[in-house]
C-alpha cells in the first residue's frame, strides 16, 4: 500500500463528514465528532501496514516532492493520534461553540491531512502548499467562537501574523529558487554544496525560509502571537496548535536543515535563536497567572528545547520529545477543558484545592506539570534526558549551560500549579463532571507518559530508522 | 530481595493513595523492608568484591539502560540507614488532620526513591530514583509544614532540581566522554574505565559533579535551602531528608566521582577542602547563633556533612571508611534529634530556647534519649558518631604526611577537629536550655512521648550504640567496595 493513501483517506473522511453535516439535517453533530475518532483511529491502523521506503534521490514526478520514509511515517502517526485526541478534547468543550458544530469537528480532519503531507514534504513547494491547507484550516478554528471578542482578537492576529510568516516563507523560496533554479530539498542542497554558489543570496533566502518556519514552532523572536493566540482561541484548538502545528513545524525543520546546514552561518543562527526561545519562553512563563498563557510561554520553552535537539542533528532526540510534549501537553489542557467547563476560568487560581474537589483530575494535571517540568519516570524527562546528550556530544556549552538554568526556572511555574491544585483551599466544593471518554483519554495519556519515562524502548525503535534525516541526504 | 526492597514502599503508597488503611499499611511496609534489610545484611559475603544480590532488566537496547539492582558494602550501609530511619519515620508520624493517606504516601515515596537510588547499579535509575523523592518532600513541606513552609518547600526543590540538573550534565558528559567501547550505564562496567577519561575533561566532569552533589549535599555555600527546609518540614520528612535523602550526594561522590575521576578529584582537593571547612567552621558557628532548636538542628546536619567530606577528600581506604560510617551515623543521630524536637513542638506549641526549659522534669525520656543524640552528634565513645569520626581524622591526617611539615591535609585535619567543639557548645547549650532549669510556662504542662512510640527510638539508638562498639562488623562488610575503588591502597 502507498502511504498516499493515508492522506486521501483522511481527506475522503473530512469531506464525507462534512457532506453528512449538511445533509444529514437532524444529526447529533457529536456523532460527527465520534465519526472522525473512528475513522482516523482506522487510518491509523492502516498506516502500520504501510510500506515505507528510504529516499530516492533521482525519483521524478510525484514521488520527486512526496517522501514515505520512516520519519515520514512516524510523524504521519504523531498527526492522527493529535487529531483523535483533539477531537475529544473538542467533544468536551462542545457546549461552548455556539453555531456550527459540525464543522468545528470536520476541519481538524483537513488539517490533519495537511499535517500528513507535510511530514512527507520534500519540496519546497509541497512544503508550501501543505502548510496553507494546515495553516488556513487554523485561520478558521482559532476564530470559531468569534462572538467572545478574545478569540476575535486572537482570530484576527494569528491571520495577520500567520500571512505575514507565508509571506517571507515565499520570498525565501523565490530566492533559493533564484540561485540554485531547484525547488527539490535534495537538488538545493546538491547546488548548495557546489563550489560556485553565490552565498548571499543563498544565505539570504535561507533565513527568509527560517524565518517562515520560525513562525510556525514560535521560535523566538516570532513568538509574539502565541501569548494572546492561545489565550483566546477555544481550549481544543490551542493545544492543537501547540502540539500538531509545532511538530509539522519540526519535521519540515528538520528536512529542510538538511539543505541548509551546509551553509555554516545557519548552525549559529539557530544556536542564538534556541538560546533566546529557552530564556524568554522559560522567564516569560514564571509571572503568568492565567495557565493557558502559562502553556502558551512553556510551549515556547519547549520549542527553544526542540530547537537545541535540532541544532544538535539528533532526530531521534527531537522526535521523542515531540511524542512526550504530545502526551503531556494534550494531557494538561484536557484537564484545562474540564476543570474550565465548570469555574467558567481558565486561571491557576480556577485550580484551588482541585486535589479536594476532583483527586483524579488534580493526579492528571499533577503528571503532566511534573512531565513538562522534567521529573524522571515520566516521559519529559526522558526527552530532556535525549535533547541534553545530543547536545553534549555536540559540544554545545553555551546551550547546555542556558537550558540548564531554565530547566531550573521551569519547576517554579509548573510547581506554582501543583501548589494551587494540593495548596490551597476550594473556593468551591462541588465536585466537577466529565464525559466517561474523557476519563478514559486521560488515564490513558498518564499511563503512556509513565510508562514511556521508565520504559521508552518502543518509541526509540520506531524513531531509531527515523534518526538521521538531517545527515542521510548529505 | 533487591526489587522487593525498592518496590513495596513505591507498591504500597500506590495501594494507600488507592484507599488502603495508610498507617498500618505504612508501617507494616517499612517494617517488611526493615526486616528484608537485615537479611540482606546477615546474609551478605563481606569477602566477596562486587555487587550481590544482582537482578537486572533491560529497558532500553538503544541507549544500553537496565533497571538494574545490587549491593555491596557500601551500598548495603546506606540501604540499612535508610529502612531504620523510614521504619522510624513512619512510626512516629502524628495523627494527621488532613489527607492522612498523601502524607503516608509522600514518606513512603521518598523512602522507595533513597532506596532505589542506592540499590541501583545502573547510571540511569540511579539518577531517576534519587528525583523520585524531589517531589514528595515539595509536598510534605508545602502542605503539611510550619511556619515559613511555601518558602521553604519552594527554596528546597527549587535548589535540588537545579542541582540535579546540573548533576544530569556531569553524568551526561561523563558518559559521553568515555571511549565508545566502553560506554555504559553499568556501574559494573563502569567501573573498569577508571582513568579512560582524559585528564582536562575529568577536570570539567568532576567540578560538575562535585557541584551537582554539593547542592544535594548542602555543601558550602549551597547549603541555604537546608535549615529552612527542615525547620519547616513535618519531623518525619525532616528525618527522611536530612538523616538519609541528603547521603545521596556523599554516596554519588564515593560511588562515581572519586572511582572514575581519579585526577579530577586531585585537582579540585583544594577546592573541596576550602569549602568542607566552610562547612565545619562557618556553618558551626552559625549552628552556635541559632535561637531555635529546628533551625538548629538543620544547621548541625548541615555543618555535620563537612566530615563527610573530609573522609572523602582523603582518597584513602580509612576515611572512605570513616565517611561510609558517619553517613549512617549521622542519619541515625539526626533522626532521633528531629524526632525528639517534634515531639517537642507537639506538646509545647514552640522550639524557641527562651520559651522552653526544665522539659527534663515532665518529660524525663525525651530528656534522655535527646540526651544519648546529643553524645552521639558531639562524637562521644560508644556512639556510631566517634568510631566514623576518628576514621575520618585518622584517613586524612594521614594524606601526605611526613614528620617535618604539616601540609593541607594536616592543617584542615586541624582546623576541623574544632568543629567537635563547637558542636559540643550548640548541642549542650541546647540541651541545658530546654531539659534543665527552671521550667517555663509552655514546658509545665507537657506530656512524655509516650511506650508506644518509643520502640523506633530504641532500634536507632541501639543501631547507634551498637555500630559505636561493634564498627567492624560494618567496615568488614566494605573491603569488597574498596578494593575496586581504592586500588593498591
Amino acid at each position: 500500500m502507498q502511504a498516499a493513501v493515508l492522506e486521501i483517506s483522511a481527506l475522503v473522511l473530512g469531506i464525507f463528514l462534512l457532506l453528512c453535516e449538511a445533509f444529514a439535517g437532524a444529526l447529533d453533530k457529536r456523532r460527527l465528532a465520534y465519526g472522525g475518532i473512528f475513522g482516523l483511529g482506522l487510518i491509523l491502523l492502516a498506516s502500520f501496514f504501510v510500506t515505507a521506503g528510504p529516499l530516492q534521490p533521482d525519483a521524478v514526478g510525484f514521488w520527486s516532492f512526496y517522501a514515505a520514509d520512516p520519519l515520514a511515517l512516524f510523524f504521519k502517526r504523531f498527526a492522527l493520534a493529535t487529531t483523535m485526541l483533539v477531537l475529544i478534547m473538542m467533544l468536551e468543550s462542545a457546549p461552548r461553540i455556539q453555531s456550527g458544530l459540525g464543522e468545528f469537528f470536520a476541519l481538524p480532519i483537513f488539517t490533519c491531512a495537511g499535517l500528513m503531507w507535510m511530514a512527507s514534504a520534500i519540496d519546497f513547494v509541497m512544503i508550501f502548499v501543505s502548510l496553507e491547507l494546515v495553516t488556513m484550516s487554523f485561520y478558521v478554528l482559532v476564530a470559531y467562537t468569534r462572538r467572545n471578542p478574545v478569540t476575535l482578537e486572537a482570530g484576527v492576529k494569528y491571520l495577520i501574523l500567520s500571512a505575514l510568516s507565508t509571506g517571507f516563507l515565499v520570498y525565501g523560496i523565490t530566492w533559493v529558487f533564484g540561485v540554485t533554479g531547484e525547488t527539490s530539498l535534495a537538488r538545493v542542497a546538491a547546488a548548495f554544496s557546489q563550489p560556485n554558489l553565490e552565498r548571499a543570496p543563498a544565505l539570504f533566502g535561507a533565513v527568509l525560509i527560517l524565518v517562515g518556519l520560525g513562525f510556525k514552532i514560535a521560535a523566538v523572536p516570532f513568538q509574539i502571537w502565541v501569548a494572546d493566540v492561545y489565550q483566546g482561541a477555544p481550549t481544543a484548538v490551542t493545544a492543537y496548535l501547540s502540539v500538531g502545528s509545532k511538530a509539522a513545524g519540526f519535521v519540515v525543520l528538520l528536512r529542510v536543515l538538511s539543505a541548509f546546514f551546509i551553509l555554516p552561518q545557519v548552525q549559529r543562527l539557530l544556536v542564538a535563536v534556541a538560546i533566546a526561545t529557552l530564556i524568554y519562553g522559560n522567564l516569560a512563563a514564571l509571572p503568568q497567572t492565567n495557565l493557558k498563557r502559562l502553556l502558551g510561554y512553556s510551549s515556547i520553552a519547549h520549542a527553544g528545547y526542540l530547537l537545541v535537539g535540532v541544532v544538535s542533528f539528533s532526530g531521534a532526540a527531537v522526535g521523542f520529545y515531540l511524542v512526550s510534549y504530545l502526551l503531556m501537553t494534550l494531557l494538561s489542557f484536557t484537564v484545562l477543558i474540564v476543570v474550565a467547563n465548570s469555574a467558567g476560568g481558565e486561571e491557576i487560581s480556577d485550580f484551588d484545592g482541585l486535589s479536594k474537589r476532583s483527586p483524579f483530575l488534580a493526579l492528571a494535571m499533577m503528571i503532566s506539570m511534573l512531565s513538562l517540568a522534567g521529573v524522571p519516570f515520566t516521559a519529559g524527562f526522558f526527552g530532556k534526558f535525549m535533547v541534553f546528550d545530543a547536545a553534549i556530544q555536540q559540544h554545545q556549552t553555551a546551550l547546555v549551560v542556558v537550558a540548564v538554568v531554565t530547566v531550573a526556572c521551569g519547576f517554579y511555574y509548573y510547581l506554582k500549579v501543583i501548589r494551587a491544585m494540593y495548596w490551597e483551599s476550594p473556593a468551591r466544593a462541588a465536585p466537577i463532571a466529565f464525559s466517561q471518554l474523557s476519563r478514559v483519554t486521560m488515564t490513558g495519556l498518564m499511563i503512556a507518559i509513565i510508562t514511556l519515562g521508565v520504559y521508552p524502548q518502543p518509541i526509540l525503535r520506531a524513531l531509531s530508522d527515523a534518526s538521521h534525516p538531517v545527515t542521510a541526504q548529505r | 530481595m533487591l526489587l522487593f526492597i525498592v518496590f513495596v514502599p513505591i507498591a504500597v503508597a500506590l495501594l494507600i493513595l488507592a484507599g488502603a488503611p495508610a498507617r498500618a499499611s505504612a508501617v507494616a511496609a517499612s517494617g517488611a523492608v526493615l526486616l528484608a534489610t537485615l537479611l540482606a545484611f546477615a546474609g551478605f559475603d563481606g569477602g566477596h568484591a562486587g555487587y550481590q544480590l544482582v537482578t537486572s532488566r533491560l529497558v532500553s537496547a538503544d541507549w544500553g539502560i537496565h533497571l538494574a539492582f545490587g549491593i555491596d558494602g557500601l551500598s548495603l550501609i546506606m540501604l540499612l540507614l535508610t529502612s531504620l530511619v523510614t521504619f522510624a519515620a513512619v512510626w512516629f508520624t502524628p495523627s494527621i488532620p488532613e489527607h492522612e493517606n498523601a502524607f503516608y504516601a509522600c514518606l513512603l515515596l521518598m523512602a522507595g526513591g533513597a532506596l532505589g537510588a542506592f540499590a541501583s547499579i545502573d547510571l540511569f535509575f540511579f539518577y531517576a530514583f534519587h528525583e523520585l523523592a524531589l517531589i514528595p518532600t515539595f509536598l510534605l513541606i508545602g502542605i503539611w509544614g510550619t511556619g515559613n513552609r511555601q518558602t521553604a518547600a519552594w527554596k528546597i526543590t527549587i535548589y535540588l532540581a537545579t542541582g540535579s540538573f546540573i548533576l544530569l550534565i556531569g553524568l551526561l558528559l561523563l558518559y559521553r566522554s568515555l571511549p565508545e567501547a566502553a560506554r555504559s550505564f553499568d556501574f559494573r562496567l563502569l567501573q573498569k574505565t577508571a582513568g579512560q577519561i582524559p585528564a582536562g575533561m575529568q577536570h570539567h566532569i568532576y567540578l560538575l559533579l562535585l557541584i551537582g552533589f554539593g547542592i544535594l549535599i548542602s555543601l558550602f555555600p549551597f547549603h541555604t535551602w537546608a535549615p529552612q527546609a527542615y525547620a519547616s518540614a513535618p519531623a518525619p520528612a525532616a528525618m527522611l531528608h536530612a538523616g538519609v535523602l541528603k547521603k545521596f550526594g556523599l554516596y554519588g561522590l564515593l560511588r562515581i566521582a572519586i572511582p572514575l575521576l581519579p585526577e579530577g578529584a586531585r585537582y579540585w582537593t583544594g577546592l573541596l577542602l576550602v569549602l568542607l571547612l566552610g562547612n565545619i567552621i562557618y556553618v558551626g558557628l552559625v549552628t552556635i547563633a541559632q535561637k531555635r532548636l529546628d533551625w538548629m538542628l538543620g544547621y548541625s546536619s548541615v555543618m555535620h556533612m563537612g566530615y563527610i567530606f573530609l573522609g572523602i577528600a582523603a582518597g584513602n581506604i580509612v576515611g572512605a571508611n570513616g565517611a561510609a560510617l558517619l553517613m549512617l551515623a549521622h542519619g541515625l543521630s539526626i533522626a532521633v534529634l528531629f524526632a525528639v524536637a517534634g515531639e517537642i513542638r507537639g506538646r509545647t506549641g514552640t522550639l524557641v530556647f527562651s520559651d522552653l526549659g526544665g522539659l527534663a522534669k515532665v518529660m524525663p525520656f525525651a530528656g534522655l534519649v535527646f540526651g544519648l543524640a546529643t553524645f552521639a552528634a558531639i562524637g562521644l565513645p560508644g556512639f556510631a558518631n566517634f568510631s566514623a569520626e576518628v576514621m575520618v581524622f585518622f584517613g586524612a591526617f594521614h594524606v601526605g604526611a611526613d614528620l617535618q611539615h604539616f601540609h593541607a591535609f594536616q592543617v584542615t585535619t586541624v582546623l576541623a577537629l574544632w568543629g567537635v567543639v563547637i558542636s559540643a557548645v550548640y548541642m549542650l547549650r541546647a540541651y541545658r536550655t530546654i531539659f534543665m532549669g527552671s521550667a517555663s510556662e509552655a514546658s509545665a504542662s507537657a506530656t512524655d512521648i509516650g511506650t508506644n512510640l518509643r520502640p523506633p527510638i530504641f532500634l536507632l539508638v541501639g543501631a547507634m550504640l551498637w555500630v559505636g562498639f561493634f564498627p567492624q562488623s560494618l567496615v568488614g562488610r566494605m573491603q569488597g567496595s574498596w578494593r575496586t575503588s581504592f586500588p593498591g591502597k
